[in-house]
């Protein structure tokens, strides 16, 4: 019967108001949460799954031996490779086609990838106007890659010791 | 000619209300303003998940766990891991373990933060719910962290998880447990006692202890009605026995009840997640099972080894083999009892996935529940049920 009426004197008293207007002026003083997005940036871990690239080697040479594990690996089936001997005998790909309108981005190409060649980079504003300018192909993958290398091969050195 | 002083009517809710809570079709039968007879329709996302899960490696459908209840990502692709580990025998390392619960806990509170918030959000409040957003983007950030996507994670795998946490991730987290619970203050503090938000509540949705039990409820729906069943408890997995935390468990099986006891299971759960910051400081080792058979090898294995890298290439194009026969597995996920049926024929894809998702049992109570309540009380219900329909449509 007490607490009921102390209830009911706290209701008289707009106590439940009273406090509320309290902590909502409490949270203007408060500084902004929210970042001012093209000029400022969260921050992003060096696993950060973004748009694809494919890699070279420091010498120019691609990584990708198509072993075809990507392709294999994918749960939306959104990688197709084609592969033939290289004039020097090299095994390499003629066609590396990925589907970004399909893809997940659930990492397990990169994670597939015994020569660390596809990565999902540090990059996720790539938007287009159309949607045929989503499908990559091999070109436009290795482009990625060399213009996403330097953050990617620090990000991989920085993860490597827990893969 | 109809009769005037008839005022029943048919309305259409959904599936493009913003109180629907995604693509939820609702068809009210009215008398004025009161509810006689609720219809939800479902099935506007079935994606046939199950189907294609059918099609796909174990290692793949991974990724579509994360896709069923987006809320709680990582909830989902735990209870197949727990599955799988069932059929194959597979044990957890202790830190694997640990990192699971650590992740696990921490998905309940993105869960619970935001159905608070967008019951707040439907019953009139604002401010709470972006309160709520600014701590789910911090957790989101621990989630990239660990596992490089804020929410499709696929970061469990059978036998662990993928990678250990990156170095100063765990004390990042637990001085974010510091702080949490002064925000749940906040926000309890806008609410709880509110006149405007308890007249929308208190008394509103009430389901008995008999009624939740009847429909198969479970999580907060059950607990709320006051009924003790936590999994977590009652059927311990993983690492949670050693750890200590309380089931909240409600009074009046009201709407109310329900929200007060997300708000307690939030710190309870930060409860958890501290002891598995304390503990992860300490414990070291593998976090994934060392079997190559199941798991991939370490990469640096993987670039040296011939047997390891024989394993890799088995693993990530055939897959591991399940030996034939049928599980359930079933684990606390924040809304409930989320089950995995998992029927194997012995090959490295599964024969048949059935999802038992608690969203699906708590929106066949919609129609009990909300017998008898006047129009806006229907979107206070819909909040309380917490549903998300990727885990109902499937």
């Amino acid at each position: 019967m007490a607490s009921r009426i102390a209830q009911a004197l706290k209701g008289a008293a707009l106590l439940d108001f009273g406090k509320a207007f309290g902590l909502s002026l409490k949270y203007i003083a408060k500084p902004k949460a929210t970042v001012n997005y093209p000029f400022e940036r969260s921050p992003r871990s060096p696993r950060f799954r973004g748009e694809h690239a494919l890699r070279r080697y420091p010498n120019g040479e691609e990584r990708c031996i198509a072993c075809k594990l990507c392709e294999a690996i994918c749960p939306s089936q959104c990688i197709i490779i084609e592969a033939e001997p290289r004039e020097d005998g090299s095994r390499r790909t003629t066609r590396y086609d990925i589907d970004m309108t399909k893809c997940i981005y659930c990492g397990l190409c990169q994670e597939a990838c015994p020569v660390d060649a596809i990565v999902e980079g540090p990059n996720m504003e790539f938007t287009v106007e159309t949607r045929e300018e989503l499908f990559y192909d091999k070109e436009r993958l290795l482009a990625n890659g060399e213009r996403w290398e330097p953050i990617i091969a620090k990000n991989l050195e920085a993860d490597a010791q827990y893969r | 000619m109809a009769d005037i002083s008839d005022n029943k009517f048919t309305l259409n809710f959904g599936p493009q209300h913003p109180a629907a809570h995604g693509v939820l079709r609702l068809v009210l039968h009215l008398d004025g303003e009161v509810v006689e007879r609720i219809d939800p329709h479902i099935g506007l996302l079935h994606r046939g998940t199950e189907k294609l899960m059918e099609a796909r490696t174990y290692l793949q459908i991974i990724p579509y766990f994360d896709r069923l209840d987006y809320v709680s990502p990582m909830s989902q692709e735990h209870v197949l891991c727990l599955a799988l580990e069932r059929m194959i025998g597979l044990d957890v390392p202790l830190r694997g373990s640990l990192i699971r619960v650590l992740f696990l806990e921490m998905t309940r509170i993105l869960n619970h933060l935001l159905n608070v918030g967008s019951v707040i959000l439907d019953v009139g409040a604002l401010s709470p719910p972006l309160w709520g957003y600014e701590e789910r983007e911090k957790l989101m950030q621990f989630y990239e962290a660990a596992s490089g996507a804020r929410l499709h994670a696929n970061y469990f795998r059978p036998g662990g998880v993928r990678q250990d946490l990156p170095e100063g991730l765990v004390e990042e987290i637990y001085a974010w447990t510091d702080h949490f619970p002064g925000v749940l203050d906040d926000i309890e503090g806008m609410v709880t006692h509110n006149r405007i938000f308890m007249q929308r509540n208190v008394d509103i949705g009430v389901v008995t202890k008999e009624q939740a039990l009847d429909w198969g409820f479970t999580g907060v729906m059950l607990r709320g009605s006051g009924v003790p069943w936590d999994l977590r408890k009652s059927q311990p997995y993983e690492c949670y026995p050693d750890l200590e935390f309380d089931i909240v468990v409600g009074k009046n099986g009201d709407c109310w009840d329900r929200y007060l006891c997300r708000m307690e299971e939030m710190r309870q759960s930060v409860r958890i997640m501290r002891q598995c910051c304390e503990r992860l400081g300490t414990v070291k080792g593998p976090t994934l099972n060392e079997n190559n058979k199941v798991t991939p090898p370490r990469r640096g294995d993987m670039k040296r080894s011939m047997e390891s890298l024989i394993h890799h290439f088995k693993l990530f194009s055939e897959g591991f083999h399940v030996p034939a026969g049928e599980v359930y597995a079933a684990a606390e996920a924040p809304k409930g009892e989320f089950g995995v049926y998992l029927v194997s024929d012995g090959s490295s894809r599964p024969y048949r996935v059935k999802i038992a998702a608690p969203g699906f049992k708590h929106l066949q109570g919609m129609d009990v529940m909300t017998r008898g309540h006047m129009v806006a009380d229907v979107s206070a219900i819909l909040g309380t049920l917490d549903i998300v329909f990727g885990e109902i449509d499937r």
